[in-house]
């Protein structure tokens, strides 16, 4: 990736001169604020960044960046963006998604994308309802949920996201939320940084469908204690004043209190690189845990762009360049006099 | 049975022939289709002009000695040029009762039927639903049959290496390749050459091919079973340098010939499907010729990722056949709104659903030109012969560029696995078409067309002031902004069926094969162009007033073609099909054409060809 250190951007030359069109007061403002507000840092030239997005309400991110953009159709994103990437590795390529969009109808390409580890940055927009189509309950909405195609109840359980990229041995997995700017523009740039497949998934309100679905962990007065703020190499603490934490009984976490002797030292350690850490932390859920935020895995593995590249590049210095006449003539051939 | 008379000195005499048809038939694993390749091979090298039918069951290996586990390999040779792999058979030769009870209804009359003896035997005569042994109860009679025993004399011949009964079994092929390469007079060369090249890494398999080959050979020449042997004379071919090839690599070698022309990396995503999957297969070894292949997680995302390497500047070529198409076409109507290069291509196969994967059928005709959602216009290019393929894959990829619109291309799975000898063109002949990228911000919208083509500008992302967007929404005729407004959106619509009109000042005039004028046309499109040569010229022979015309561009059509069909009383539409361009051509042109339907998964015999066209020309 060519990474001009000479280029200094602002904020507003990423701002494309589309006018947004979600719903005021949508979550999708904020992640668009921070991905602009982070961007200029990187210090990579607009032209070399390019959103490939599907379908719904996330998916017309592409339009609102002055980069180049791509707004595919339904669940395709990976899929497009992979054939983009391993053809030009020189461009950093972001694919923005939902929970509809990446999970139900596209969730075998994000799938396979994570798998690979095609170096994309994926964000999934999860808002656990459909927006665009108006109402309808996503493969993240909660079981027995009452929607518009639900009246008495959704019977599907849920898909937990995170354990999906998990799964699949992804390399980045992280996850954040609308409405802590700051944390959401650490961890985008965290994804930018990690080379390979970067899964992140961000908690959004849909004030319009699904309002307050994550009330509990953006509500001033709750969300130190149902909000678990990650750090690599720091001790799972949480709570408004800090006296409260994870720890492993067996192989179980537990929510316990400091205090009466347990002290911080008997907490779980945050480690990035460990996955069945990273399994424990997907599972947690309220109510009975508070809400991991943060990057819960980091690994390193070759990027299926880079191997796919190394095996052309290696066949191209072997043969000594493209002959096409001697192509024509392989095999067994004969002359006719 | 032929005889040598007793005492008498072995004679034998040499018969010519002008053409002979053989076909090879076999179990499954009794590699029937390597047989017939290297006897095609050899043919060419007698200087025979040919023609091949690979026919093989979607098992991979059925279980042995069963009807529906019957493999089979066709060859027309020829001092004349061949346009089929032929109509009936000269010489059948079969390695088990299965493969004679499947394949003896297409032997002529007198034609030359060599069995293996040795596999007539009880529990084989029963898998093939034999009641009486068709040796024993005349039912043979009709035919020259020479009940060799083939798998005796290899076993003897591979006595001395010891080796295991089943690896035995596998040079039994060979065996058969000696003796009917004796019998019409075929250099083995060749197919020793490919042993050796073949199994270098297992000499001991090597050496037994070897030893069974000659020993087949030998069998024909010393001992009394054939008195004659015949010899096919070398065809007036076109001078030049040639090889054998299939559709399925032709079609591989015409997409890298013309992304090397265009000077840009060619992307293939594609999912296995047969029988698509030699295109992939073929490609994957090109590496060199900076061909980037994506074996997909599925169809979608084999046209998806070609759809993206396409928007970064690449080559983008998705390849399938009919059931992946269905699964492709949501992608398709995308890359027709977006106006990017993407070649789609079709190898088409007998359907609906599953249908025969391994059988040709020219079904997905109307799903090319209409299957889409919306109005979505497209170019769609057949290829008419094996080596044909080259030159319909080469033109996909040049309008598709040059025009920037997604190109469908429709071969079949018998253009896919047949070969002919194909003279090889010179790279330097081939048009050069450089691509060049918008790089000039001045003026720039991603939405300006050229006045010519109305192609949109191509612009590749790195590209510094030209960062845009595009997607599947409607967009404005000029700046590809989001649009709803009425009536630019059937400006939209419009422009894309004039582009396609446009397309039309690339079809050459449209070539009749025959009478420029007269009683009867033959239109036809993709494989069915042999049998209907053929056929056609067999009346022109006699003097009819019967012509052909064979058609590559399916959309936009030849602009003379109306004006053609006027010259001719009657129009004949042959067809893998029920009638799919026939009813493209009653609509387009208010004609009333007749067609002649064949879907069998066979490609017509000429035969049938000719007797319609005789039919037609009575009435």
């Amino acid at each position: 990736m060519s990474t001009a250190s000479a280029v200094k951007l602002t904020r507003k030359e990423f701002v494309s001169d589309q006018d947004v069109r979600w719903c005021p007061g949508c979550g999708d403002y904020s992640i668009l604020a921070q991905v602009q507000k982070v961007f200029p840092d990187m210090g990579i030239p607009r032209e070399n960044i390019v959103f490939i997005s599907g379908i719904g309400c996330s998916s017309r991110f592409p339009y609102y960046m002055n980069t180049y953009g791509f707004h595919s159709i339904h669940g395709r994103a990976p899929a497009i963006a992979t054939g983009l990437k391993v053809s030009r590795p020189d461009l950093m390529v972001w694919v923005v998604t939902g929970d509809g969009d990446g999970l139900s109808i596209g969730g075998n390409h994000l799938m396979h994308a994570l798998r690979r580890n095609v170096d994309l940055k994926i964000l999934l927009f999860n808002n656990r309802i459909y927006g665009l189509t108006k109402g309808q309950y996503s493969p993240t909405s909660e079981l027995g949920k009452v929607t518009k195609s639900t009246p008495v109840g959704s019977a599907d359980h849920p898909l937990n996201p995170l354990l999906l990229a998990l799964g699949v041995d992804a390399t980045f997995i992280a996850r954040t939320i609308d409405v802590e700017t700051r944390h959401q523009q650490e961890v985008i740039k965290r994804a930018a940084e990690h080379k390979g497949a970067t899964f992140v998934e961000i908690l959004q309100n849909c004030n319009v469908y699904n309002d307050g679905a994550f009330a509990s962990l953006t509500d001033k007065e709750t969300k130190a204690d149902t909000q678990l703020m990650l750090e690599h190499g720091k001790p799972m603490v949480f709570g408004k004043n800090k006296d409260r934490g994870i720890r492993l009984n067996g192989l179980t976490p537990e929510v316990v209190t400091l205090g009466n002797g347990i002290g911080v030292s008997d907490l779980l350690i945050h480690d990035e690189t460990d996955a069945v850490l990273a399994f424990l932390l997907s599972r947690m859920a309220p109510p009975a845990f508070p809400t991991p935020l943060g990057v819960i895995r980091v690994i390193e593995k070759p990027t299926f762009d880079a191997l796919m590249n190394h095996q052309i590049r290696d066949a191209m210095e072997k043969s000594g360049g493209a002959d096409l006449d001697k192509l024509l003539n392989r095999g067994d051939v004969w002359t006719v006099k | 049975m032929a005889t040598n008379p007793v005492g008498a000195p072995l004679q034998k005499t040499v018969q010519e022939r002008e053409n002979v048809v053989i076909r090879f038939a076999g179990d499954s694993g009794d590699g029937m289709q390597v047989t017939g390749m290297q006897f095609t091979t050899e043919s060419v090298f007698a200087g025979n002009d040919i023609g091949t039918l690979p026919d093989f069951p979607a098992e991979i290996r059925a279980p042995t000695g069963t009807l529906y586990g019957v493999s089979a390999f066709q060859v027309n040779f020829s001092s004349k040029n061949v346009f089929t792999p032929g109509d009936d058979l000269d010489a059948l030769v079969v390695m088990n009762p299965a493969a004679l009870k499947t394949n003896l209804a297409d032997l002529k009359q007198n034609g030359i039927l060599i069995l293996d003896k040795v596999e007539f035997n009880e529990p084989n005569l029963k898998k093939a639903e034999y009641t009486k042994s068709p040796l024993d109860d005349g039912s043979l009679d009709k035919y020259q049959t020479y009940q060799v025993e083939i798998t005796k004399l290899t076993t003897l011949a591979l006595k001395d290496m010891n080796l295991p009964n089943r690896s035995v079994m596998r040079s039994r092929n060979f065996f058969a390749l000696g003796v009917v390469s004796w019998l019409f007079t075929r250099p083995i060369e060749p197919t020793l050459n490919w042993i050796k090249e073949r199994f270098k890494r297992t000499p001991e398999v090597m050496e037994a091919n070897t030893r069974a080959l000659k020993a087949g050979y030998n069998m024909g020449e010393n001992t009394e079973i054939f008195a004659s042997s015949y010899e096919i004379k070398p065809a007036q071919i076109a001078p030049g340098v040639y090889r054998n090839i299939t559709g399925n690599t032709a079609t591989a070698l015409g997409f890298v010939a013309a992304a090397q022309k265009a000077g840009l990396p060619l992307f293939l995503g594609s999912y296995p499907i047969t029988p698509a999957s030699d295109v992939l297969h073929d490609l994957s070894t090109l590496k060199n010729f900076n061909v980037y292949t994506f074996q997909a997680e599925d169809e979608i995302a084999g046209v998806g990722s070609a759809l993206g390497a396409a928007f970064g500047g690449a080559i983008g070529i998705t390849t399938t056949s009919g059931p992946g198409m269905n699964l492709k076409a949501e992608t398709v109507g995308l890359a027709a709104a977006v106006e990017l290069p993407l070649i789609i291509t079709d190898i088409q196969r007998a359907g609906p659903s599953t249908g025969m994967p391994t059988k040709p059928e020219q079904a997905d005709l109307l799903q090319s030109l209409y299957g889409r959602h919306g109005e979505a216009p497209l170019p769609v290019i057949a290829a008419s012969s094996p080596g044909d393929c080259f030159y319909a894959a080469f033109e996909a990829v040049r309008i598709a560029v040059k025009y920037m619109t997604p190109v469908i291309l429709l071969t079949d799975g018998y253009l896919a696995n047949a070969s002919e000898p194909w003279l090889l063109p010179r790279a330097a002949d081939l048009p050069d078409f450089k691509v060049e990228f918008r790089t000039d911000p001045q003026g720039f919208f991603p939405y300006l067309r050229d006045e010519n083509t109305l192609a949109r500008p191509w612009v590749r992302p790195g590209t510094p002031g030209l960062e845009h967007r595009i997607g599947g929404l409607e967009k404005d005729y000029l700046t590809g902004n989001i649009s709803y407004a009425p009536n630019n959106h059937e400006q939209m619509v419009r422009v894309r069926y004039r582009k396609m009109a446009k397309i039309t000042q690339e079809i050459p005039p449209t070539k009749v094969e025959g009478p420029e004028r007269g009683k009867l046309l033959v239109i036809g499109w993709g494989s069915t162009y042999g049998s209907i040569a053929a056929g056609v010229k067999d009346f022109q022979g006699q003097g009819k007033a019967v012509s052909q015309v064979h058609l590559r561009y399916l959309n936009p059509l030849p602009p003379d073609l109306g004006e053609v069909i006027s010259r001719f009383d009657k129009v004949l539409v042959p067809e893998m099909n029920m009638g799919q361009l026939l009813r493209v051509l009653r609509a387009e042109y208010l004609v009333d054409a007749v067609g002649l339907n064949k879907i069998q998964g066979r490609p017509f015999k000429v035969s049938e060809i000719t007797a319609k066209i005789a039919r037609m020309l009575e009435e």
